[in-house]
């Protein structure tokens, strides 16, 4: 049986808000095991970013429990969590957050800087290779203006990936993209899926999701629907839009 | 991240910003050079004022009559008669620390030679002066002590004196001293300047009885000028005198002097007092800008930090702690700091330099100052760097993220 990359409980997160309130997430329970595709909807409201901010440590939960990797968030500093994030977690955002008049080599290398395990001989090398894998080895020494917006994407992805996490957490990430750049967006991410990481990604899009192996759908801060998926291939998809061009 | 990693994220951020790291930085480069140039400019002056001293003779005793009030009317510095003839013998026979005394009258005249004329002091003196001021015969020879007891029409002038054209050889010359004609028998050696810009070789010596019987009909002195045995002794030489002179004008005890008596000792240190006190108050002063600069500074970490809110949200998004993030911010100001610091001293220094050619001063280089800077310059950019790192730190990732 695959291990278990992370496992919410009962999950809850409250937010005051003046004197009410508010229940971002009720009782929310999951597990990812390795190797699993996974997307994560829900319309505005429902709680998702909330849950993605838990998932990718960035928050901790108001009451249950979240592991990642066998390790308990509950207990931990806000430094441990720094660390956590470093070692477990590779992020990719809806607006890329790439460092502006900063490499696209020097833009992966980055979280290697705050990964003091990592000596500076390795960090270029590492870089180089998560480039290669999103394809982008020919723009390394570009900045992110001189990039499209797929391209600073896959920068992007090639930064979450360089600390070679246990898992990839994307935040609407095709959300700024074209239909077609998100599909070869979609298609790096099977392909990686492939090459066997676990990956969850949030998105508000049904086509999207339906690039992935797996949909969890949030309402009001509750799971309402969660189970594995047809899974399209997003390279066909791709081919299906430049053959309707075509036409 | 360790030191190298962040000076070199320091520096690349700083050059994205040429225009405002240059205006940021010259706060402190004017602060740092002010301070700098003010405190060379006044430990300068204060070591001319010294040497100027010690040229003067450093063993020199100066006596001056007490000033004078008539019918309650202050008459000045010097204004009483009380030094004469009878003081000048006790203090050639009864003192032990006392090494040679002369007296001084001063005139002011036309001097005449042919067609030239020239005013200057004309200083009534004894053969000892030139001994108690350190001045030196350069042609020529001092007058004696027996053309001071015959009043004898003879005078020793200084280098610049102009009274000889093309190169005409002063010895043996008769100038006129108003109508009254002086035998020219000596030239001093030149003494230069003194540190308050005046000629010390545009000077007439005469001996003192001339002065007195022959030009101002007077038979006091309007001051005395002693040499103590040694520097160390001058201030027993002054009491010293001080005793014989009290006796000397009958002055019962509780009854002020009516002289002033002044060693080197005492004008010494006076004057690097008064210059030390006036380096420390253009120092405070200089330093104002200083702080301002420090404030530029931090004004500019803050506008800086909310501008890279979302950089700041990244990083921490992708494992930095509070710590890296603080120490970022605060490798930058400090780097802003340390920089105007650097130019501030070479400016400061070069400041000092011009600042002594023109006033005609040694140039002091003060490592204290320098020293001092530079460790301000760290301070301030840790102090004024702080609490905009502070505010970087203690971002929330989520929000920062979301920032817009």
């Amino acid at each position: 049986m695959a291990k278990d990359i992370l496992r919410v409980e009962k999950l809850e997160r409250v937010f005051r808000v003046g004197s009410e309130d508010v229940h971002a997430l009720r009782g929310v329970s999951f597990t990812i095991t390795e190797g699993e595709f996974v997307s994560i909807m829900g319309t505005s409201g429902s709680g998702k970013s909330t849950l993605l901010n838990i998932l990718g440590c960035l928050d901790t939960p108001s009451a249950g429990d979240y592991i990642i990797d066998g390790v308990s968030i509950k207990k931990l500093s806000k430094n441990e969590l720094s660390t956590l994030r470093n070692r477990k977690i590779g992020f990719v955002f809806q607006n890329y957050n790439l460092l502006a008049r900063t490499t696209a080599l020097e833009n992966v290398e980055l979280p290697l800087f705050y990964n003091s395990d990592v000596p500076a001989k390795e960090r270029r090398d590492r870089a180089i290779e998560a480039l290669k894998l999103v394809g982008l080895e020919s723009r390394m020494e570009h900045m992110p203006n001189q990039l499209s917006g797929g391209q600073q994407q896959r920068v992007a992805i090639a930064r979450a990936l360089v600390n070679d996490p246990v898992i990839l957490l994307a935040d609407e990430a095709t959300g700024n993209l074209d239909t077609r750049t998100s599909y070869e967006i979609m298609s790096l991410f099977q392909d990686l899926h492939e090459q066997g990481k676990t990956i969850a990604f949030v998105t508000h899009e049904p086509d999207i999701a339906t690039f992935t192996t797996r949909k969890i759908k949030l309402r009001d801060g509750q799971i309402i629907e969660d189970a594995p998926i047809d899974t399209q291939s997003a390279a066909e998809a791709l081919a299906a839009i430049n053959l309707q061009k075509e036409d | 991240m360790n030191i190298g990693n962040l000076v070199k994220v320091a520096f690349s951020s700083l050059f994205r910003n040429k225009m405002r790291t240059a205006l940021t930085m010259l706060g402190i480069v004017i602060g740092i050079a002010s301070v700098i140039a003010m405190v060379s400019i006044g430990q300068a002056s204060t070591q001319s004022v010294k040497s100027e001293l010690s040229s003067m003779g450093s063993n020199m005793i100066m006596i001056m009559p007490a000033r004078q009030q008539r019918g309650g009317v202050d008459m000045g510095m010097s204004s009483s008669k009380s030094l004469d003839n009878k003081d000048l013998q006790a203090l050639q026979e009864k003192t032990r620390y006392v090494a040679a005394v002369s007296p001084m009258v001063s005139s002011n005249k036309q001097l005449i030679y042919g067609n030239n004329n020239h005013s200057c002091s004309v200083n009534g003196v004894s053969a000892s002066y030139l001994d108690i001021r350190k001045y030196e015969i350069a042609e020529g020879v001092m007058f004696t002590e027996e053309d001071v007891k015959r009043y004898n029409k003879v005078c020793v002038i200084g280098q610049t004196v102009e009274l000889f054209t093309n190169g005409e050889d002063p010895l043996g010359k008769s100038i006129r001293f108003g109508s009254i004609p002086m035998t020219v028998i000596g030239v001093l050696e030149s003494k230069g300047q003194s540190g308050m810009g005046d000629d010390q070789d545009d000077i007439v010596f005469a001996p003192y009885t001339t002065i007195q019987k022959r030009f101002l009909g007077i038979n006091y002195f309007n001051m005395m000028y002693a040499s103590a045995t040694s520097e160390e002794e001058s201030e027993l030489a002054a009491t010293e005198i001080t005793y014989i002179l009290r006796s000397n004008h009958g002055i019962k005890s509780g009854m002020s002097d009516d002289f002033d008596i002044r060693t080197q000792e005492e004008l010494v240190s006076t004057i690097s007092s008064v210059t030390g006190l006036m380096t420390t108050l253009l120092a405070a002063i200089a330093s104002i800008s200083l702080v301002v600069g420090g404030i530029g500074i931090m004004n500019i970490m803050y506008v800086t930090v909310t501008e890279r809110t979302k950089e700041i949200g990244l990083r921490m998004a992708i494992g930095a702690h509070n710590r890296d993030i603080m120490f970022q911010f605060l490798c930058e100001s400090v780097i802003l700091s340390l920089i105007g610091g650097i130019i501030g001293i070479i400016l400061g220094l070069i400041i000092a330099y011009v600042a002594s050619k023109l006033m005609n001063m040694p140039y002091v280089v003060s490592q204290m100052a320098i020293v001092g800077s530079f460790l301000v310059c760290a301070l301030t950019g840790i102090f004024f760097g702080w609490y905009p790192a502070k505010k970087a730190a203690n971002m929330n990732p989520i929000s920062a993220l979301r920032y817009e």
